[in-house]
This record gives C-alpha cells, sequence and structure tokens, in this order.
C-alpha cells in the first residue's frame, strides 16, 4: 500500500565528524498522517529529523521534497513548505508572546513588508488555535513548559507549512502537558497537515501516531501503523525491553506495558517474588 | 459577544510596506537624538574659549562672530562630530556582534578587533613617514584600519572556535589578543617615533583630540550607509535572534547572514578606530542600554547606535568640564564601562550557563 510520500529519504547516510550516525536509511513520509519516530537513545531519530529538515547535509543519499533534492532547493521556498521545531529552542529574552509567533512568517516576508494583513490574520488564527488567549503580550520566559512548547507550535503553525517536523516536542513536559501538545497537533493534522515528530514515550507514539518508525543503530528496523511495529518481539529487538502489548482501554490502539525484574507480577511466577 | 481579540497590535501600512507600530522604537531614538544634539552643542562650546550653547546653535545656523565661525566651525564642531559618528559606528557594531553570536559579552572591542585596527593604523601611520597629508589620512588609514581590524577578527575566529563557539572562551581569547594587539601598538608608537603623548592617547586609548574634518569624512560615510540599511539589516537580525536551527528553518541563508552582519561590524568599528582610536566599551555597552530602554528582544541597531553617541560625547562633555584636568575620551568611557562588565561576568557565572 503505497501512500503519496512528498517528503523521501534515499539512502541517506548521516553523521558528525568521525562518527556516522544513519546508514543508508530509506524513508517515505507519507503525506498528510502523523508519523512518529521512535528508538533507543542514540539510534540516530533526531539526526534524521535534521537531515529531513534540511538542518543537516546527508554523506551519502539524499533527501527529496517533492521530487527534487531538498538541498539544492532555495531555502525560503523550503521554508514554506516546511517547518521544523528543534528540540529546547532559546527564545530571546524578553520577547513577547505575539513577537515569537510573528516571527514564523519570516519566510513570507520583505524587510519593507514585517505586518502585512495576511501576517496579522495568520498570526491570530494561529495563537487560537494554540490556545493563546490573554498571553500575547507576555514574556515567553515567564511561561509554564506546556504553554512556551505551544508558543513555539504557534510559530510553527504561523510559518503556514504543509509538513511540519518536530524534534521531540513533549520531552521535559508533563504527561498532561504532553497530551495537551499532542492533541494540538492531531487537530493541525486533521486539517491536511503532514507531521513528523521524534517521540521518546512509546504510548504516546502509540496513541497518536498513524505510521511508526522504529529505528536502531542508525537504520529503520519496522515501518507501518503502530499496532504491527508495536509487538513484543520488537520491542524486545529495539530496545531489550521485555514488554506485553494490551489493546488501548481508551482509544482503538495498543498499549505497551513493560515486564521489569522487580515489581511485575508475571503470570507464570509467584506474587512479590524476587527475581532469581 | 465581544471578547477581547487575541492580537491588539497597531499596523502602520503604507502600499505594499507594512510594519508593527511599538511607539518605543519610534520614541527612543527621537530623544536620543535630541540628546546627542545637546550634547554636541555643550561640547562645541568647551575649551579654553568657551562659547556659551545659544551662541554655539546661534553660529551654527549662520551668524556669530568671525572668531566663534572659526571656533565652532573649523576646530570644535569636527571634534565633536567626529565623537558623534564614532559613537554610532561602535554602538552599531557592538550591537550587530552581540546578536549574531547571542552574547552580550561578544562586542568588537571587547573581542580585540578594535585594537587590530588600531594597530594596523599605527602602522600605515609609521611606514608612511611621520609627517602625512589630507588624502592620505583620509583614505589610507582607515583602509588599513580596516583591513586590521578583519585580520583580527578572523585569528580571534579562528583561535576561540573548537567544534563551534562558546561565550566564554570567545571573550578569553579576545581579552588576550586585545593585550598583544594593544602592546603591537605601544611598540609601533615607539619605533616610528610617534610617541609624543597626544598620538599615543589617540592609538591606545582613544582620543577626540587633533580630529578635524578629514576623520569625519570615512566614518560619516560607512555610518551613513549603515543607518540606510538599518530597516534590511533589522529584519535578518530578528531572525537570526532565534538560534541558529530555528533560523534555517525559518529560511535565512546562515552563513551568509551571519557572515556578512560580522563584515558590517568588523567595517563600522574599524572606520571609528581610524577616526578616533579604539575607544573601548562603547560598543558594549551602548546597545546593552538600548535593548533596556527600547525594552526589544535583542540588541537594536539604530537605537545602539545612538546610545553609542550619547556615550562617546558626553564621555567628552565630562572629560572637559567635570574632571580637572583633560582626559582622553577612552579613559572617561573606560572608567563608566569596566564595572559594567564585571558585572555582567559576575552575573554569568552566578546564573546557569544558557
Amino acid at each position: 500500500m503505497t501512500a503519496a510520500a512528498r517528503l523521501h529519504a534515499r539512502g541517506v547516510t548521516l553523521g558528525y565528524g568521525e562518527h556516522v550516525v544513519v546508514d543508508r536509511l530509506e524513508l517515505a513520509v507519507p503525506d498528510g498522517a502523523v508519523t512518529a519516530v521512535i528508538g533507543p537513545n542514540g539510534c540516530g531519530k533526531s539526526t534524521l529529523l535534521r537531515a529531513l529538515g534540511r538542518l543537516l547535509r546527508p554523506r551519502g543519499g539524499e533527501v527529496l521534497l517533492d521530487g527534487k533534492r531538498i538541498d539544492e532547493l532555495p531555502t525560503r521556498e523550503v521554508a514554506r513548505a516546511l517547518g521544523l521545531l528543534p528540540q529546547s529552542p532559546t527564545a530571546p529574552e524578553g520577547i513577547t508572546v505575539a513577537d515569537l509567533v510573528t516571527r514564523g512568517r519570516h519566510p513570507h516576508q520583505a524587510w519593507f513588508r514585517q505586518w502585512s494583513r495576511g501576517d496579522e490574520s495568520v498570526v491570530a488564527e494561529a495563537m487560537e488555535w494554540t490556545g493563546l488567549h490573554g498571553l500575547a503580550d507576555r514574556p515567553v520566559d515567564a511561561l509554564s513548559g506546556g504553554q512556551r512548547q505551544r508558543v513555539w507550535i504557534a510559530m510553527a503553525l504561523a510559518q503556514d507549512t504543509d509538513l511540519l517536523l518536530l524534534d521531540e516536542p513533549t520531552t521535559h513536559l508533563d504527561l498532561a502537558h504532553a497530551v495537551e501538545v499532542l492533541d494540538l497537533v492531531d487537530r493541525l493534522h486533521s486539517r491536511g497537515r503532514t507531521v513528523v515528530m521524534v517521540l521518546h514515550d512509546l504510548n504516546l507514539a502509540a496513541r497518536y501516531a498513524d505510521h511508526l518508525v522504529a529505528m536502531k543503530d542508525g537504520r529503520v528496523l519496522a515501518a507501518g501503523p503502530p499496532r504491527e511495529v508495536l509487538t513484543p518481539e520488537l520491542l524486545a529487538e529495539i530496545f531489550g525491553l521485555r514488554a506485553v502489548v494490551l489493546p488501548d482501554p481508551v482509544s482503538r490502539g495498543v498499549l505497551v506495558v513493560p515486564v521489569g525484574a522487580r515489581r511485575s507480577d508475571a503470570r507464570d511466577r509467584g506474587p512479590r517474588n524476587p527475581t532469581t | 459577544m465581544s471578547a477581547p481579540p487575541i492580537l491588539a497590535r497597531r499596523a502602520l501600512r503604507v502600499g505594499p510596506a507594512s510594519a508593527v507600530w511599538r511607539p518605543r522604537a519610534v520614541l527612543v531614538p527621537v530623544a536620543l537624538v535630541a540628546v546627542v544634539l545637546l550634547l554636541v552643542a555643550l561640547d562645541v562650546g568647551r575649551g579654553d574659549f568657551p562659547i556659551s550653547v545659544p551662541d554655539v546653535v546661534g553660529t551654527l545656523l549662520g551668524g556669530g562672530t568671525q572668531v566663534d565661525r572659526y571656533i565652532v566651525l573649523q576646530v570644535r564642531l569636527p571634534r565633536s562630530l567626529t565623537g558623534a559618528l564614532v559613537g554610532v559606528a561602535f554602538g552599531m557594531a557592538g550591537a550587530l556582534t552581540q546578536s549574531v553570536a547571542r552574547n552580550p559579552l561578544a562586542s568588537p572591542d571587547l573581542l580585540g578587533i578594535s585594537y587590530g585596527a588600531a594597530a594596523a593604523a599605527v602602522a600605515t601611520l609609521v611606514l608612511g613617514g611621520g609627517a602625512v597629508g589630507g588624502l592620505f589620512t583620509a583614505l589610507g588609514v582607515p583602509l588599513a584600519a580596516l583591513l586590521g581590524g578583519l585580520v583580527s577578527a578572523a585569528a580571534i575566529y579562528a583561535l576561540a572556535w573548537r567544534q563551534g563557539i562558546s561565550g566564554f572562551r570567545l571573550v578569553l581569547v579576545g581579552v588576550a589578543v586585545a593585550a598583544v594587539l594593544s602592546s603591537v601598538t605601544s611598540y609601533l608608537l615607539i619605533v616610528g617615533d610617534l610617541n609624543r603623548a597626544a598620538q599615543a592617547q589617540i592609538w591606545l586609548v582613544g582620543s577626540l583630540n587633533g580630529r578635524d574634518w578629514a576623520q569625519v569624512l570615512p566614518v560619516g560615510l560607512v555610518v551613513g550607509a549603515a543607518a540606510l540599511l538599518c530597516p534590511v539589516t533589522s529584519a535578518s537580525l530578528r531572525a537570526l535572534r532565534l538560534g541558529e536551527d530555528t533560523a534555517r528553518s525559518l529560511g535565512v541563508r546562515l552563513q551568509r547572514a551571519q557572515a556578512g552582519h560580522l563584515a558590517a561590524a568588523v567595517a563600522l568599528a574599524s572606520v571609528a578606530v581610524a577616526a578616533a582610536g579604539p575607544v573601548p566599551f562603547v560598543a558594549l555597552i551602548a546597545p546593552q542600554i538600548a535593548v533596556r530602554l527600547l525594552r526589544s528582544a535583542g540588541p537594536p541597531l539604530l537605537a545602539g547606535g545612538l546610545v553609542g553617541a550619547v556615550l562617546v560625547v558626553g564621555a567628552d562633555v565630562v572629560s572637559r568640564s567635570v574632571l580637572p584636568s583633560t582626559l582622553p575620551v577612552g579613559v572617561v568611557t573606560a572608567a563608566v564601562g569596566a564595572p559594567y562588565l564585571m558585572f555582567l561576568l559576575a552575573r554569568g557565572t552566578r546564573a546557569s550557563d544558557a
């Protein structure tokens, strides 16, 4: 089943200095879907996302956008099609929410055209979508972690791109805020956007992804719908994790329940037995 | 249903052009220009033959006695004007480097670029033979200073680079390079027999003594060009301030933009050094004062330049009226700037590193 894909990684090899992190990786990002990339620490998922977002030049292979090499396209054109939210972005000290969200309009602006009517309506809508009422003139560094993340997403929204890449958008957020952010991302995608996000939490990935890509050691080991990828065998192989996969009682997806050496009442052992 | 609008900002729109209406961004620069003009009028009035501010203004507008006109137009105005233009140049250079480096410590004077420009300027004077004429001074020295500034900037960058640039290492390398270049300048001054006190003051510390119209022209031209490009530059800086990754994902050609801004900063600082020597701390402090006045997100370009002018001309007024003996303007700016630098460093080590 081949879905249309505007963004492709073809045989991509990526590295920093002497170190190769991703080796001849193939990935087609399905249009209009939410793709989550999961994998153990150091597997190359953030590196891959940066390459897809044109922040890292591949040593081998190519990243294609609409069939053309992404590093040969004009920078502005790419910025109008593809937005990337890096891990832990830094806001200049004292910048207000409205000003930061407005920066997202940069690829559509010129030095003499810094606040057109179009800019104004897009920014207002982006702030509506992310629920930033009453916060327009507050400094971003005075907000809570969840609010700040919403502001960055509003900025990416204001960029008005069809493709959105998010590098660990929920790390450092408590569960409630993480769910809030992912609900927002899902609403964005429901309007036709393609989303690729790197996630640490397997269950959030299982809940919010249409397409799951599991990486290990710089290669894709499995890609497909979450219930196909998140099997106990694959979890053991990729993460070295012993886990039970259950139907999610809240959604129609799956739930990963880890089995640890302790505090796990396994069926074939008595309760509270110390592991041998 | 009358909920308050989510975004309550006024816009300034004329045809295709548009900008956010920010009252502070207009009022503060206007107020600063007024302060600069007042300080220039005060400064022009100072000296062995004091002239009151109303008389100065009268002379500038075409009136005044023969003596007044000579003193104001031939002797003192070029000096004060040089001071103001040098202040604008240093202030803008500081705003540019601090924005690109995203570090309030990154300024051309602290990083030794000014001293590189000074050393090159002195080398030119020494090699050109002690008594140099108008055209050579007007063209040769600023160009040499620019070359010196660019070479020292490249050297500092290369020495401080280790898989990237960290704020403190950059400052440490810069301070070391500044010390070396300052010694080179001293040596050249002695070898070139230019070690008369006036010349030494200019090239080691920064001074407005003996500055005439030949100094005003080059720095005036460069500052004028930079001021005209302000709107374009400011738009680019706004995106750069978000960090390298975010800026690139917004479509900024990062290397090109950073190189362009830094080259402009070196050019501004170098041409200012060619006019008045390496006046310290103006490039460091002026942008930071401007940020606080404007309540902006990063060091503003135009306001930073204007605060720089206030600092230099103000320092000149202070040194010529309040202090018992006339000190070179660089000494006064250092007296204000050094405590500020210590405060910045102390605050930096106490808070967690950004």
